[in-house]
């Protein structure tokens, strides 16, 4: 494994501290140092979120600057662009399909961008439709994970052992299948 | 055995491995993980206090009585606990006493963006700065150490970055540290002015002689490097310092007040151009400065937001990349869908009041379209600020009210109605009861019923409190019933007294159901009357107006403002 900036990227609520802390205790694991920077409170609140993680032999600062990521995990397509600038030369973006207008554009006072994939370096997953066909829109960020493991060549079955240990037992099969959906897709 | 950690659980694990017994809190980010960890450790009583005065005073009590506690709270928490700090600086302690404060640079979920260590210098307590997870678990159990051997409070201050990343800790075990005994001292806490007079003088002492130790503090360590360059900073900046000049000699600090003033005269000696790098104030610059050390500070850094690895490259070194970013619509945080919230601020907005608020999820009330609140400054200022309308313009309460939610009603907005009823004012208070602490992640609070360990426990009664205290009228409404909350508020609005309505329906986010959502059929006129609601599972799309399934949360709030019926589901 080498030295890796990933910067996740949603809207609040849509698991991206689940896949920070997924990817993080897979890259523990595998015996590197890892660092995790999150965002709690009010901005958690359908805002734009992101969140780091960085991995290698020794890590000092806990966040990723601009230019410096090697991947960026995107859980929504505008959300994906609004931080492209933060890839390294070389870096690409993982991003799902999804679009959820932010509260400008439900107003009115703008309108969502419009041809976002082609300003994207990088692979597009319909993530929210894989994760209707598992069983619950909820399930898209396993389905991101599952991609996320492939793009990276990690070992699938730790990455998913990692997943599955952090999600409520009830919902095991769905996510499962999720993952599964999100691996094939890219 | 190493474990992947947030700064706050570092800190909580610090406290455990210290032998601590007792931990107070009012949540607020990005502090509150700490005492929500602590509570899972059967070793320490832990609990949610009313406000952080309350909780500092919990933590002071139970240092007195000789037992190891801790106190945790964000920045503007601890305005809330200055009364009992400044004193308790003069009492000292038994049991060691730490207060983990947590800053937001940047501010990330707060109100302002104030710098505790200027509290700190005023209250004369010590503070210890951490830099990542490591630290915070070695520095919170130093300061229990130093907290009894110079018998003070002992500040632990984090920021955003340190509190919210997640680092490796090696974990230890816990040291148990037995109550020291107690004895009644009036002299050493009974602050009368006899008494604190002679206190202050060991205050001014202790901070003296600490200052003087901490030359030889090892959590105060110089890095030796190039001599051309020499940077002094602490906490997660340095963090930043190592990643962008890592060739550079630095002088890192683990405790930022008192300062180690001859270690940093050596240290800026020895090096060509020695820079204070710092978020927010320059608290150390300044005083080194004062100590008559040549150093620069703000000169080339910023005093507002957070630093970066990149920041302090461009600020030390001149190095500034260009980067341009895509130019797209803003996504501000906003009211859930299915926020109980929403119900009350589409009344409020659709019957054009003016809207005194507070600190809580509420506050997004502000963000169009419903973007109905004309103020919010601090906890509990709701019902204050209200009063202030009424007093203002005898006209203003018939088109004012104050919202505040059932924690920060509790956490100090109880005393502002008790002025409003008692100074014959007219207000209308909407308290919006979700039946727990929402914005910092679900905790429980005193009329929830339940303690930190969701314990069951003696639920206070809000309707019971505003009648005790004189509120002749106080009615409760399920805010998702929009007929019945407007038709409240004008009839409430109208009387010349004190009215509270208590809005009550728990958080959308407490019962982790799964959703279908609804549909918007063909009836749909295209009117927009739903787009009001703000709701951000309502799309407005170039395929109509559509719902998000992903998000929906079958509130029913959209079918009630429908007046075509075009929207299909069963809800609630």
């Amino acid at each position: 494994m080498k030295n890796l900036n990933v910067l996740i990227v949603g809207v609040g609520g849509q698991g991206t501290l689940l896949a920070s802390r997924v990817l993080g205790k897979y890259a523990l694991d595998e015996g590197y140092d890892v660092k995790l920077s999150e965002v709690h409170g009010m901005a958690q609140r359908g805002g734009s979120v992101m969140t780091y993680v960085r991995i290698g032999e020794k890590i000092a600062s806990p966040i990723i600057d601009e230019g410096q990521a090697d991947l960026i995990l995107a859980f929504e397509k505008l959300e994906a662009l609004r931080y492209a600038h933060y890839l390294k030369e070389g870096g690409e973006v993982l991003y799902s399909t999804q679009e959820i207008m932010p509260m400008p554009v439900v107003t009115g006072a703008a309108q969502y961008p419009q041809g976002i994939e082609a300003k994207l370096r990088g692979t597009g997953v319909d993530a929210l439709g894989l994760a209707l066909q598992a069983g619950n829109a909820k399930a898209a960020n396993s389905v991101m994970l599952g991609a996320l493991c492939k793009k990276l060549g990690y070992e699938r079955e730790k990455f998913e052992a990692a997943l599955l240990a952090s999600i409520p037992q009830k919902t095991i099969e769905m996510n499962k299948k999720a993952f599964e959906l999100g691996y094939r897709a890219v | 055995m190493r474990k992947l950690m947030l700064g706050d659980f570092a800190v909580a694990r610090g406290a455990w491995e210290a032998g601590v017994k007792v931990a107070s809190a009012y949540p607020g980010t990005p502090s509150t993980e700490i005492t929500e960890e602590l509570a899972r450790y059967d070793e320490v009583y832990s609990e949610w206090s009313p406000n952080e005065k309350v909780a500092l005073e919990v933590g002071i009590g139970a240092s007195i009585r000789g037992a190891r506690a801790i106190v945790s709270m964000k920045h503007v928490g601890l305005n809330v606990a200055c009364d009992p700090l400044f004193t308790a600086s003069y009492t000292g302690v038994n049991g060691g006493l730490v207060i983990a404060v947590a800053d937001d640079p940047s501010v990330f979920s707060s109100q302002n963006e104030q710098d505790t260590r200027l509290t700190a210098v005023s209250a004369q307590v010590p503070v210890l700065e951490p830099s990542d997870s490591a630290e915070a678990k070695e520095f919170t159990k130093l300061a229990f150490e130093l907290s009894e051997k110079y018998d003070t409070p002992v500040i632990l201050r984090v920021t955003t970055r340190v509190a919210h990343s997640q680092s490796l800790v090696e974990l230890e075990e816990r040291q148990e540290t037995p109550n020291r005994a107690y004895e009644r001292n009036i002299a050493k806490y009974v602050m009368m002015p006899a008494n604190a007079r002679v206190k202050h003088v060991v205050v001014e002492e202790r901070m003296q002689k600490l200052s003087d130790d901490s030359n030889s503090f090892a959590i105060n360590r110089i890095e030796e490097g190039d001599k051309e360059l020499g940077i002094i900073c602490s906490g997660g900046v340095y963090q930043y310092v190592k990643e962008a000049l890592p060739n550079a000699s630095v002088l890192k600090l683990g405790m930022v007040h008192p300062l180690p003033f001859d270690l940093i005269a050596k240290f800026a000696k020895s090096v060509k151009r020695c820079i204070v790098a710092e978020e927010l104030a320059p608290h150390i610059e300044t005083q080194v400065k004062a100590h008559g050390i040549a150093v620069e500070g703000k000169n080339i850094f910023p005093r507002c937001g957070e630093f970066s690895a990149n920041l302090i490259r461009a600020c030390v070194l001149g190095e500034k990349k260009e980067i341009s970013a895509e130019s797209v619509p803003a996504r501000p945080p906003v009211l859930c869908a299915g926020c109980p919230h929403r119900g009350v601020f589409y009344v409020l907005s659709k019957l054009k009041l003016n809207v005194l608020g507070d600190i809580g999820c509420y506050t997004l009330g502000a963000v169009p379209p419903l973007g109905s609140m004309d103020a919010v400054v601090c906890m509990g200022a709701s019902v204050g600020m209200a009063i202030g309308f009424d007093k203002a313009d005898p006209e203003a309460h018939k088109h004012s009210v104050a919202v505040i939610g059932d924690s920060t009603f509790i956490h100090s907005g109880i005393t502002g109605l008790i002025d409003a009823v008692y100074n014959k004012s007219h207000i209308t208070v909407v308290i919006l009861d979700n039946r727990t602490t929402g914005m910092t992640g679900h905790q429980n609070h005193p009329a929830t019923g339940k303690t930190i360990k969701n314990e069951p426990t003696y639920e206070l009664d809000l309707e019971q409190v505003c009648r005790a205290v004189g509120v002749p009228n106080v009615r409760t409404i399920d805010p998702n019933d929009l007929s019945a909350m407007e038709a409240a508020l004008k009839e409430e609005l109208a009387k010349e007294e004190v009215s509270v309505i208590i809005a009550k329906r728990p958080c959308v986010l407490l019962t982790k159901k799964l959703y279908n959502g609804f549909r918007v059929n063909e009836k749909c006129k295209k009117c927009k009357a739903c787009l009001k609601l703000g709701c951000p599972a309502i799309v407005n799309g170039k395929d109509g107006i559509t719902i998000d399934v992903s998000l929906c949360t079958e509130c029913g709030l959209c079918q009630s403002v429908c007046k075509f019926g075009a929207i299909e589901g069963e809800g609630k």
